[in-house]
C-alpha cells in the first residue's frame, strides 16, 4: 500500500473580490477570508479515498506557509488525512515562495517519510502557476500524471487519465509517482464538526525550510500588480468602409 | 334569455381563462427545503440514516457577534476564578469569525470596559476615539445644522469608531484564550427539546442536499450539542430565536418587533476629507418626511502607510408603507447631495454590505428566558435607537446571561436532565443600564409615526430627551412593520438616478464586493410556504417590494419561459443573511433558515 503526501495551500477564497495594494506591490491579504486551495481540496479528497480503498496507508497534508496555514492543514486532516505537517514560511520569505521552493520542499519531505505518491492540486487560484507538480517529479526523477481527471492503482503502477486541449488522455506510469489533480477528478467532501473535533487530537508537526536544506532565496522578482486595465466601450459601426477607415487609423492595418 | 346565459357563460370562460394564464395554479416549484417539505414523508429519504451525533457541553452559545464572544468570554473568566471545569462552546454559521459583522459602529466602551479592562494593551482594534460629532438635516439641495451637545443621545465624546468585524475577531482571539470553543462555519439549524418541553440544545445543520431536496452521495447530518442553558445571540431577527420565540410564547405581551435596513460601504478617500474621529450623521432628504432613516459618515485612525478611511451607510426603518423604495438606491443616491458628494469625489469604495437591525426598543423586548436558556444581544433587540448604539448592550446582556447560567450552572439547579429558566439573567437586564437606557428612550422611535412625521419625531424626541423619558405614558409602535406596506397602486414608482460607477453604484457589483457565496447545488435557504403567493400577492398587490428591498438581489421577477406572466426567481446565491426579506415580507410567506454553514458574506472589518 502506498504512503500518499498531498499538498495544500491556503489561498484568498475564491469568492472574494481582490483588491489590488495601492503599491503595486501585491494583493491586500490582511484580514481577507482565505480557505483551501480548491484544487488541493480535491487532491485530499482523492487521497482519502484511496485510504478507503485500502490502496493507501497513510495520508499526510503538507502545507507551507505561516501560521494560518494550520487551519488549512485541519481541513485537511478533518476531511481524513492521518496527520499534517507545516513547514512554517512567513514574513518576506513567504511573500517570495515560488512553486521550485515548494517543490523543493515536496521532494525532500517525500523522502523523510518515505512516501510514494505526491498528490497537490493543478494549480493554485492565486498565482496560477502550474508548475509545482511537474518540478517536484522532475528533482525527484519520478513519472507524472498532471490534469488527472481519474487515477486507477494496480500493482503494477498508476494508470492516469489526463484532461487535455484536445480531450481525454491516458498514461500509464510506474510508482513512485506525482499527480496533479484537476476539477473533475472527484467532489470533496466537507469537513463536517465532527471531524474537525476529531481532527484537533491528530498530529501535527513543524519543521523549517532550513531543516529540509531548501534555500528559499527568490528566484523570480515581481516587478508590479495592477488591475486589468477598463475595458473600454465599444462601438458600432455602420459599414465596412467606415471599419477599414478605423483599422487603418488605429494603425492595426 | 339562454343565450345571454350562454354568451355571458362564454364571458366567464374567457375571464378564467385570461385569469388562469395570469395567475396559473401551476406555479414552478422553488421551494424545496425539508422545513417545508418534510422528509420523513419524502421517498427519496426512504434509506437514509438520519442518526447524529451528540457532544454535551455546558453553556452553549449561538451566534459568535459582540453578545455572544462576550457571553463566552464571561462565561470562562468566572469559571476561571472558580476553579470550576466549565465546557462553553459557541457556534457561529460564518466561515471566520466577523465574517458575518456588519455595523456603522460607533462603540460606547463601557461593557468592554467592564470585560476586558486591559483590553487597549491586549490589542483591540479601538483606534479611533471620537473627536466631534456632526449633525444635519438635508434639504434637495442644502442641509441645515443641528448642534450637538452634551446630554444628547448622539453626542459621541468618550466612544470610539470601530470596524466591528475587526473587533469581534479579536474577542473571539480572547474567548479562546481563556478556554472558549468557538466553531466557525457551523450553523445552528434545529431546536432540540426535552421531553418536559426545555430547550436540549441545538442541532447544526445537515450538509449534503441537493437544490431539489434530495441527499447527495456526501450527505451528512449535523450533529447535536446538549447543553444545560443555550444562550441565543443571533444579531436582528434570528432564524432560531423566531422558533424559540414561537414556541414559548416569549413575545406575547410585546410589541410586533420594528427594524430598519443599514446599508454600509467602506471607502477609501482623498486625505484632503478625511478627518479621523469625526462622526457624522444626516436625516432628511433623501427620504421624505413619512420614510424614518438617515445616514452615517464615520472617519477611522489608519496606520503609517495606509490609505484614508471612511465608513459610511444608510439605514432605512422597514416600517415604510411606500413599496417603490429601494433602501439600496436611496443609499447610492443620498451620496449625491452636494454637502455629501465631495467627501467621496477621488475615493475609492473597497467593501459593501447591508444588514437588519433592531429599532422597537422597550416596546418590542420579549421575555428572554425559557426553560434552557435566554436570548442576549440584538437578537432580543437592545438597541438604543436615539444613541444609534447597540453594541455595549449586546456585550453587557452577554455578561449578564454568562453570569446568570453560570450561577445556575455552579450551584447544581441547572444539569442535562432539566431544563432550569435562567429568571434571574431578566432581573439583571432590569438592573442594569441595558433596560435603564431602553426605558428612558422609549418613546423617541415611535414619536416617527404620526403624520408629523420626521419633524414630529426631531420635536418630540428632544422633548423626550430633556425628559430623561420620565414622561408617564409609552407610545406604541402602531404594528409590525409588514403590515404597513400599502399596495402599489397608491405610490408612483420612484425615479432613482443611474449610477456613475464612480461614486454610486448598481447592485451587483456592490454584492461582488461582499464576498458572499453559498454552495450552489442546495436548496435555497430563503424558503417561501407558499410557492404562489410572491407573483399571486406581493407582484399582484405590492408590485414585487423583495425584488426592491433586498440590499443583494436574491429576489427576481422574471418573465415565465412560456411567455405569460411572471414568476420569481431566487438566486439564493447572492444572500447576505441581512433578514430584511423575513421582516418585510408584506405576505409573511418568506422564512429565512440557516443555508450550509461558512456560507454568505465574507466582510472583512465591517
Amino acid at each position: 500500500m502506498s504512503r500518499v503526501l498531498v499538498g495544500v495551500k491556503r489561498v484568498i477564497d475564491y469568492a472574494v473580490k481582490i483588491r489590488v495594494k495601492p503599491d503595486k506591490s501585491g494583493v491586500v491579504t490582511d484580514g481577507v477570508k482565505h480557505s483551501m486551495n480548491p484544487f488541493d481540496e480535491i487532491a485530499v479528497e482523492e487521497a482519502v479515498r484511496m485510504k478507503e480503498k485500502k490502496l493507501a496507508s497513510e495520508v499526510i497534508a503538507v502545507s507551507c506557509g505561516p501560521a494560518q496555514s494550520q487551519e488549512t492543514l485541519r481541513t485537511a486532516l478533518a476531511m481524513g488525512a492521518d496527520r499534517a505537517i507545516h513547514v512554517e514560511i512567513s514574513g518576506p520569505e513567504y511573500e517570495t515562495l515560488q512553486p521550485l521552493h515548494v517543490a523543493k520542499i515536496l521532494a525532500k519531505l517525500s523522502q523523510d517519510e518515505k512516501a510514494d505518491l505526491i498528490i497537490v492540486g493543478k494549480q493554485a487560484i492565486d498565482d496560477d502557476s502550474n508548475q509545482t507538480a511537474q518540478m517536484t517529479a522532475a528533482l525527484l526523477d519520478w513519472p507524472q500524471g498532471t490534469f488527472a481527471s481519474k487515477i486507477e492503482k494496480s500493482d503494477a503502477g498508476l494508470t492516469v487519465t489526463r484532461e487535455i486541449d484536445g480531450g481525454l488522455e491516458t498514461v500509464k506510469t510506474k510508482m513512485p509517482a506525482v499527480i496533479s489533480a484537476d476539477l473533475r477528478l472527484n467532489e470533496p467532501r466537507y469537513a463536517t464538526l465532527p471531524n474537525i473535533m476529531k481532527a484537533k487530537k491528530k498530529p501535527m508537526k513543524k519543521v523549517s525550510a532550513k531543516d529540509l536544506g531548501v534555500d528559499l532565496a527568490a528566484r523570480i522578482k515581481v516587478i508590479s500588480v495592477e488591475d486589468p486595465p477598463v475595458r473600454q466601450a465599444g462601438s458600432i459601426i455602420p459599414d465596412v468602409d467606415t471599419l477599414v477607415a478605423k483599422l487603418k487609423e488605429g494603425g492595426h492595418i | 334569455m339562454a343565450t345571454a346565459i350562454v354568451s355571458s357563460a362564454r364571458q366567464v370562460g374567457r375571464l378564467t381563462s385570461a385569469a388562469r394564464r395570469l395567475y396559473s395554479d401551476v406555479y414552478p416549484k422553488i421551494t424545496t427545503h425539508y422545513t417545508i417539505h418534510p422528509r420523513d414523508k419524502d421517498p427519496r429519504w426512504k434509506d437514509i440514516s438520519m442518526e447524529r451525533v451528540a457532544e454535551e457541553t455546558d453553556i452553549l452559545i449561538i451566534g459568535g457577534g459582540p453578545a455572544g464572544m462576550a457571553a463566552a468570554i464571561r462565561a470562562r473568566q468566572i469559571a476561571e476564578e472558580k476553579g470550576a471545569e466549565v465546557r462553553v462552546t459557541l457556534l457561529e454559521k460564518a466561515a471566520e469569525a466577523g465574517g458575518h459583522i456588519l455595523s456603522g459602529a460607533c462603540v460606547d466602551p463601557i461593557a468592554l470596559n467592564e470585560l476586558i479592562p486591559d483590553w487597549k494593551d491586549k490589542g483591540a482594534p479601538m483606534n479611533t476615539p471620537v473627536t466631534s460629532d456632526k449633525f444635519g438635516l438635508l434639504t434637495k439641495s442644502g442641509r441645515i445644522p443641528i448642534p450637538v451637545f452634551p446630554g444628547l443621545p448622539n453626542y459621541n465624546h468618550g466612544n470610539y469608531v470601530v470596524r466591528l468585524g475587526h473587533l469581534v475577531k479579536w474577542l473571539s482571539e480572547q474567548a479562546e484564550a481563556v478556554g472558549a470553543e468557538v466553531w466557525p462555519g457551523c450553523a445552528g439549524a434545529d431546536l432540540l427539546f426535552r421531553d418536559d418541553g426545555s430547550l436540549k440544545g441545538v442541532a447544526t445543520g445537515d450538509v449534503g442536499i441537493a437544490k431539489d431536496g434530495s441527499p447527495k452521495d456526501m450527505f451528512e447530518r449535523g450533529m447535536e450539542f446538549h447543553s444545560k442553558i443555550t444562550i441565543f445571540a443571533e444579531g436582528c431577527h434570528g432564524h432560531l430565536t423566531k422558533m424559540v420565540s414561537n414556541k414559548y410564547n416569549l413575545r406575547e405581551k410585546s410589541e410586533p418587533q420594528s427594524y430598519g435596513i443599514g446599508l454600509k460601504e467602506l471607502w477609501e478617500v482623498a486625505p484632503e476629507n478625511h478627518k479621523p474621529g469625526l462622526v457624522e450623521h444626516t436625516i432628511g432628504w433623501p427620504l421624505d418626511k413619512n420614510t424614518y432613516g438617515g445616514s452615517f459618515i464615520y472617519h477611522l485612525n489608519v496606520e503609517e502607510g495606509e490609505a484614508p478611511l471612511v465608513a459610511t451607510g444608510f439605514v432605512v426603518g422597514l416600517d415604510y408603507t411606500n413599496p417603490y423604495i429601494s433602501p439600496f438606491r436611496e443609499f447610492q443616491r443620498f451620496k449625491l447631495h452636494p454637502y455629501i458628494k465631495p467627501m467621496f469625489e477621488g475615493g475609492t469604495r473597497i467593501a459593501y454590505g447591508a444588514r437588519a437591525l433592531v429599532e422597537g426598543g422597550w416596546q418590542c423586548l420579549p421575555v428572554p428566558v425559557f426553560p434552557g436558556g435566554c436570548l442576549a444581544g440584538d437578537t432580543a433587540g437592545f438597541l438604543n435607537v436615539p444613541r444609534i448604539k447597540g453594541t455595549h448592550n449586546a456585550m453587557k446582556s452577554g455578561m449578564l446571561a454568562a453570569e446568570s447560567a453560570m450561577e445556575l450552572i455552579l450551584s447544581g439547579e441547572a444539569t442535562h436532565e432539566q431544563g432550569v429558566t435562567p429568571s434571574t439573567y431578566e432581573d439583571k437586564l432590569r438592573e442594569s443600564y441595558v433596560y435603564k437606557e431602553l426605558k428612558q428612550v422609549r418613546n423617541c422611535r415611535p414619536s416617527f409615526h404620526t403624520s408629523l412625521g420626521l419633524y414630529g419625531g426631531v420635536a418630540y424626541s428632544a422633548f423626550s430627551t430633556m425628559m430623561r423619558g420620565k414622561e408617564p405614558w409609552t407610545l406604541s409602535h402602531g404594528g409590525a412593520d409588514h403590515a404597513k406596506l400599502k399596495p402599489a397602486k397608491e405610490y408612483q414608482p420612484i425615479e432613482y438616478p443611474k449610477p456613475d460607477g464612480v461614486i454610486t453604484f448598481d447592485l451587483l457589483s456592490s454584492v461582488a464586493l461582499t464576498g458572499t457565496n453559498h454552495e450552489a447545488d442546495q436548496p435555497p435557504h430563503l424558503t417561501l410556504k407558499d410557492d404562489s403567493v410572491p407573483v399571486k400577492r406581493n407582484l399582484g398587490i405590492f408590485d414585487g417590494p423583495e425584488a426592491r428591498f433586498c440590499p443583494a438581489g436574491v429576489y427576481e421577477f422574471v418573465p415565465m419561459e412560456t411567455g405569460e406572466g411572471q414568476r420569481l426567481q431566487i438566486n439564493a446565491q447572492n444572500c447576505i443573511h441581512c433578514k430584511t426579506c423575513d421582516i418585510k415580507d408584506p405576505s409573511q410567506n418568506i422564512n429565512w433558515v440557516v443555508p450550509e454553514g461558512g456560507g454568505g458574506p465574507a466582510y472583512n472589518g465591517m
